[in-house]
């Protein structure tokens, strides 16, 4: 007993003194507020679970190895409506990555294009492509897809009167159809050739950058590297006696058959996209430039570099430091008004799984959860990789 | 800026988590949906966005068609009124979750009856209001006799439906090759048909009379006799309800039995003063029908006197005397060598 109180004086004060330290109090409160989320989190679950069970609801995600039984008009994979919702869960997603990637290059290009024009000291063409800006920005998307898809499908022609493009490809209102190249015994040599003038065009640039920093002597790198990369092809296609034929394709009853079909809803829905996207880009390829000084560009010039170079090599890496960060989040939003292919009929991944899977599997909890996880998923990708890009392209302060 | 579809996404996620997580209160409190009805003075009706003849609003918002008229009966028998109805508009993909989550006492829009539907959703058909069948419509143009000519085709198709799975199912055991074109609405699948971009769109035969008066020139389309599948459609509710389950079976099958014992809106005054025991037991003369479903015992003849029978809901949305004229068929009573046939009021 006696022990004990002389005791507790000291220790009382050890332990106050200890709950006071501020980095005890704050995790402390750190793991208080992740227990009390945990909590919410299992709540949550455990609610969601109890009423689908009490409603008579079916629930958990075995439906993924079920035949779906229904078809889809553009697969980049082996899908028929023997193959299950887990696979039509690829189709949907490939397909909306496929509008994506190809809509962020086409857009990156046309904005890229756009915002430099607008800085242009032409009169018409500034004009041009602020009247392009002004439009595009201010139209709802969702009415530009329409009017990309259903203006166009209108002024196409019917399969028997389809337009005949120069090189087989032909062009009517079921869509674009590419003549399929195919592989003949032999073309191992291009393929050959082409690795071997990409890796020659990497060692050209990297002995020409060590001999400039050693001798300052400068070499013309770019057209060595295009030579090796396309003229070592070119020459091996003709050197195997060009070894490649191609399928055309045909009519047969109401479509064409064979080649590569590209279907007017992707077009269309690329169109719409990227035009749209690219408003945005132009805006802030245009803000980029104006936002290095102009005496970076007089610096460059006196220190006698062309204008090309000065271009080159002090302007566009400052004025990428000021546009990636926004160029992100209009990348992020193409990938996400993708979505909007739903309503022309284009197979995309809501279309696909959050429509068609969602109505005949009437899961809907599951399928809402690994919709919102893959667009997350997407835009996380696609931005991890933008501030990757970002970090290189920063100042680095030396 | 961040697109129509997302909202839409959103709406999905939103019925679905309201649904399911803010449910604990719902479920402990348990409020039958006769006596929420009640409470609230109206019946609120999930219905068609716009399908003529089924559930269709004209340009002054007034509300018509088949399935509309279901919703009238319904709260004819709980509340005495045809008008007493709010009728909320759903698209095939959004129906079934507002439903499920009490945004709708009852859904009255040309939905099919499935086992999947029926087992799966916590939801059960009341009954079969009209015994459809999936079709195809093609341009007169093609001369097209079956819709087995149709390999190769393009086809046309609105998204969450059963419709999809049935053309997949038609094309799969006839070994033909086609391709599908799912849209999410009706008027963009229409207009891509219009606009050639599909050989033919299909969907149940009801829908393809109605779609072809929508057509600039509707000669130049015909209904192929195709009917590739069964599509009895009907009302929905919810499973953990039975007393409203049997109301609105009740009500349906007032509707039939009102029209083989010859009971129509016009007559409807003079039969109260029928002798036939049917008749009287009909229109609460005789018995206690009502209070056994907690409705009055004139909760059928108040349907027949607001709304008619079925003959007459069928004739006057769908038949003889609407636009689109579809001949009875398998809607028939079942003595008039139809499927339509209602157990006895006794």
């Amino acid at each position: 007993m006696a022990a004990s109180t002389s005791i507790r004086p000291g220790r009382r004060a050890w332990l106050t003194g200890y709950i006071y330290r501020p980095e005890v109090r704050q995790a402390v409160y750190q793991v208080v507020l992740l227990a009390a989320l945990a909590f919410v989190v299992i709540w949550v679950v455990n609610n969601v679970a109890e009423n689908l069970r009490r409603q008579n609801i079916a629930s958990g995600f075995d439906f993924l190895g079920r035949t779906s039984g229904f078809d889809v008009s553009q697969s980049l994979i082996e899908y028929s409506n023997l193959s299950t919702y887990g696979r039509a869960f690829w189709v949907g997603l490939l397909n909306t990555v496929l509008v994506a990637v190809l809509g962020i290059v086409a857009a990156t290009a046309i904005g890229f294009v756009v915002g430099i024009a607008r800085l242009s000291s032409n009169w018409l063409i500034a004009r041009l492509a602020t009247a392009y800006v002004e439009i595009v920005r201010n139209l709802p998307l969702l009415l530009q897809l329409f009017f990309w898809y259903f203006a166009v499908l209108k002024n196409l022609p019917s399969p028997r009167q389809s337009y005949v493009l120069p090189g087989g490809a032909t062009f009517n209102v079921r869509g674009l159809y590419l003549p399929a190249p195919v592989p003949q015994p032999g073309f191992e040599a291009v393929a050959i050739a082409f690795a071997a003038g990409l890796l020659l065009a990497i060692a050209v640039w990297r002995w020409a950058r060590r001999r400039q920093s050693l001798t300052g002597q400068r070499f013309p790198v770019f057209w060595t590297a295009l030579l090796a990369v396309v003229g070592l092809p070119l020459a091996a296609f003709f050197a195997a006696g060009s070894p490649l034929g191609f399928d055309y394709p045909v009519l047969r009853g109401f479509n064409f058959e064979g080649g590569i079909p590209v279907l007017p809803e992707l077009i269309a829905l690329l169109l719409g996209l990227s035009m749209y996207t690219a408003s945005f880009i132009a805006e802030i390829v245009r803000a980029g430039i104006l936002g290095v000084p102009k005496g970076q560009t007089e610096a460059a010039q006196a220190l006698g570099l062309s204008r090309g170079q000065s271009l080159r090599l002090v302007v566009i890496p400052q004025a990428a430091r000021i546009i990636i960060p926004p160029l992100t989040s209009q990348y992020l939003n193409l990938t996400k008004n993708s979505s909007l292919a739903v309503a022309i009929g284009y197979p995309d991944f809501v279309s696909v799984f959050t429509g068609t899977v969602l109505n005949q599997t009437g899961q809907a909890v599951e399928v809402i959860l690994i919709t919102m996880g893959v667009f997350l998923t997407l835009s996380l990708v696609t931005a991890l990789c933008m501030n990757w890009f970002n970090r290189r392209m920063a100042l680095v302060d030396r | 800026m961040e697109s129509n579809a997302m909202t839409h996404l959103a709406r999905g996620a939103f019925l679905a988590a309201a649904a399911l997580i803010a449910m604990p209160s719902a479920a402990s409190a348990q409020q039958k949906t006769l006596d929420a009805v009640k409470q609230r003075g109206q019946l609120v009706c999930g219905v068609n966005v716009g399908l003529a003849g089924f559930g269709a609003a004209d340009d002054k918002g007034i509300w018509t068609g088949l399935d509309v008229d279901y919703c009238k009966a319904i709260a004819v028998a709980v509340l005495g009124d045809a008008n007493k109805v709010r009728y909320v508009p759903t698209t095939t993909k959004e129906r079934f979750t507002a439903l499920q989550s009490r945004e709708l006492d009852v859904l009255a829009r040309n939905t099919t009856w499935t086992i999947a539907r029926d087992s799966s959703l916590g939801l059960s058909f009341a009954g079969v209001n009209y015994y459809d069948g999936q079709g195809f419509i093609v341009k007169k143009s093609a001369n097209l006799k079956t819709g087995k000519q149709l390999a190769g085709a393009t086809v046309c198709v609105q998204t969450g439906t059963t419709t999809e799975l049935n053309l997949a199912d038609f094309f799969r055991s006839n070994s033909l090759q086609y391709k599908p074109l799912v849209f999410e609405k009706l008027d963009e699948a229409l207009r891509a048909y219009a606009a050639d971009r599909c050989d033919s769109f299909t969907t149940d035969a009801s829908g393809l009379y109605s779609v072809r008066l929508q057509m600039a020139k509707p000669d130049d389309h015909v209904v192929l006799p195709d009917i590739i599948s069964k599509e009895p459609l009907g009302p929905v509710v919810r499973q953990d309800d039975f007393q409203w389950f049997t109301i609105v079976k009740w009500v349906h099958f007032a509707l039939l039995n009102a029209e083989e014992a010859g009971v129509t809106q016009a007559n409807v005054d003079q039969m109260l003063a029928s002798a036939n025991p049917d008749i009287k037991r009909l229109l609460g003369k005789e018995g206690d029908f009502g209070k056994g479903l907690g409705l009055d015992n004139d909760w059928a003849y108040r349907i027949v006197k607001q709304v008619g029978n079925y003959g007459e809901v069928f004739e006057r949305n769908v038949g003889a005397d609407s636009r689109i004229k579809i001949d009875r068929g398998l809607n028939r009573l079942w003595n008039k060598g139809g499927l339509q046939y209602a157990p006895p009021i006794r």
